[in-house]
């Protein structure tokens, strides 16, 4: 039975003004500017972005100033706006061993073609506070080296270590791959779906189940073979035309973590590999996001599973943070109803159990003393 | 001077800032009239990404786009795309299209806008590459012993 309730509507407005009022904060001080969350808390900005499925950087800083600094508020609100827009086009696979680097590192191989680029990294830093930030001190442009007239290319590393065959190679079979935003997931699922689950997962989640993995819960043995972080350019195939074009570029970061061996009767040895992706400058993500894909292969891999993060169905299904919180919040709702029947159901309970207890009382005053006399 | 193909115009506009366009456009005098036939219309693109970067395409996310097709009053269509959501920088994309179909706008379009876009562009990735290039680790090894 459904009891409408109503009421609250001044409450409701009233809290929102509160809240507005709240994150405009001191009128003596100036308004954040959206542009300003754009330019200086970009990994914030980033984070929305990739959690939301929503590559735009101003809508994505507009969130996260609405939603005064809940990232997992932000996310819901470019998701949400996500649902308004109709979807003009799908891409041609963007081709990350043609970004524009900003960063790009191996563990696996100290001299590689391009070098180890560190960008703009906080590895490396000590984690100590900056007490000159809070004093607003002046920070110098980054250094440019110019005598680099041209970028050096950086060709992927794990395909200079396909030609001994050392990796397995991730090849094209022209398959046609899912969508998650059309198709309800069905279970098993393609690593295509997975990845899309993953690239939108929460950030948080798949770092603790990445992390059990390095824990001993599915431990695959993982190398970071490539980080790379930089500019990719976004081509549509356009039919006016006929033809594929470029619509812009768009920040994104990569990893390739290559995991211990494979292989089987027919195959030698080889090693295997997780990978992640994420719109973005957002390292930490896809390393998490790459342990987890390489867990998630455990079945077709012949490895026994035996830790929650090679569970598909149970990483999966938990790991939109927009799902996840619209679920918890929803205990916020009026159970009023609901739970007056369980305080009915409960009453009852607990009448027929004292019941039965008096009953088993008076039983034994009756029946022990006779038990004692035999 | 050479033609930008029409590809390479949609990239090269594309990735100029919509303000650099218009720094630029000014120089181009009294357009022939155009209106909007379809939008400018902000929608989404699907973006995908390939497996381990060569393999099977997924389905990464979605980023905002924006069309535009302009038909000049002697009946030229252009059309334009850019992602984001800025309607004028679609519509500019799309003119362009337009007018450099017309053989009298050709040059100036090359020489007052194209080409000065162009350096623009080569110049900020030139400069994007040297800020990266400074944070390029030199090792050097420690001899030990003898």
């Amino acid at each position: 039975m459904y009891v409408a309730v109503k009421g609250g509507e001044q409450a409701i407005a009233n809290a929102h003004r509160w809240l507005a009022d709240r994150r405009r904060g001191d009128r003596d001080r100036p308004e954040l500017e959206v542009a300003q969350i754009g330019d200086q808390l970009r990994l914030a900005v980033d984070r929305v972005m990739s959690e939301a499925s929503l590559y735009d950087p101003e809508l994505a800083a507009l969130a996260f100033k609405q939603a005064s600094g809940d990232l997992t508020e932000a996310v819901f609100l470019l998701r949400a706006y996500r649902t308004t827009l109709p979807r003009l086009a799908v891409s041609e696979p963007l081709d990350t061993a043609n970004m524009r680097i900003e960063r790009r590192i191996s563990a696996t191989y100290k001299d590689i073609p391009g070098g180890q680029i560190l960008g703009p990294t906080y590895d490396y830093t000590h984690r100590l506070l900056d007490f000159l930030q809070l004093a607003g001190a002046e920070v110098p442009p980054a250094e440019t080296r110019d005598d680099v007239t041209d970028a050096e290319p950086c060709p992927p590393i794990l395909e200079l270590l396909n030609d001994e065959g050392l990796v397995e190679q991730e090849v094209d079979d022209g398959r046609e791959p899912s969508d998650i935003t059309r198709d309800p997931p069905d279970y098993p699922m393609e690593r295509a779906a997975r990845l899309q689950m993953l690239a939108r997962g929460d950030e948080g989640y798949l770092l603790a189940l990445g992390y059990s993995t390095q824990r001993g819960y599915g431990r695959n043995h993982p190398f970071a073979g490539e980080i790379r972080l930089g500019q990719v350019e976004v081509e549509i195939h356009v039919d006016e035309w006929d033809e594929t074009i470029c619509v812009g570029e768009i920040a994104l970061s990569e990893c390739q973590m290559i995991n211990q061996f494979g292989g089987s009767r027919e195959a030698a040895p080889q090693f295997t590999r997780g990978y992640g992706l994420a719109f973005g400058h957002n390292e930490r993500k896809t390393m998490a996001m790459a342990l987890v894909d390489r867990a998630l292969r455990a079945e077709e891999l012949g490895e026994p599973i035996s830790g929650p993060a090679q569970q598909a169905e149970f990483v999966l299904a938990h790991a939109d943070s927009v799902d996840a919180s619209g679920f918890v919040s929803h205990l916020k709702l009026p159970h009023y109803v609901d739970f007056q029947s369980e305080l009915d159901l409960l009453r009852r309970l607990r009448r027929e159990h004292a019941t039965r207890q008096a009953e088993l009382d008076s039983a034994r005053d009756t029946a022990g003393p006779q038990q004692e006399e035999r | 001077m050479s033609r930008t193909s029409r590809g390479a115009r949609q990239r090269l506009l594309a990735l100029s800032s919509r303000q650099h366009i218009e720094a630029h456009w000014g120089a181009l005098g009294a357009l022939p009239d155009h209106r909007c036939v379809r939008g400018p219309e902000t929608g989404m693109a699907m973006l995908k990404g390939r497996t381990g970067g060569t393999g099977n395409a997924f389905h990464l996310g979605e980023m905002t786009l924006t069309r535009a097709s302009v038909v000049l009053d002697d009946g030229t269509l252009g059309h334009g795309w850019v992602c984001g959501r800025d309607h004028r920088h679609a519509e500019l994309i799309a003119l362009a299209d337009a007018v450099a179909q017309l053989a009298e706008w050709q040059e100036t379009l090359e020489t007052r806008v194209l080409a000065p876009l162009a350096a623009e562009l080569a110049e900020r990735q030139r400069r994007d590459a040297a800020t990266a290039a400074a944070t390029r680790v030199d090792f050097f090894t420690l001899v030990r012993g003898e």
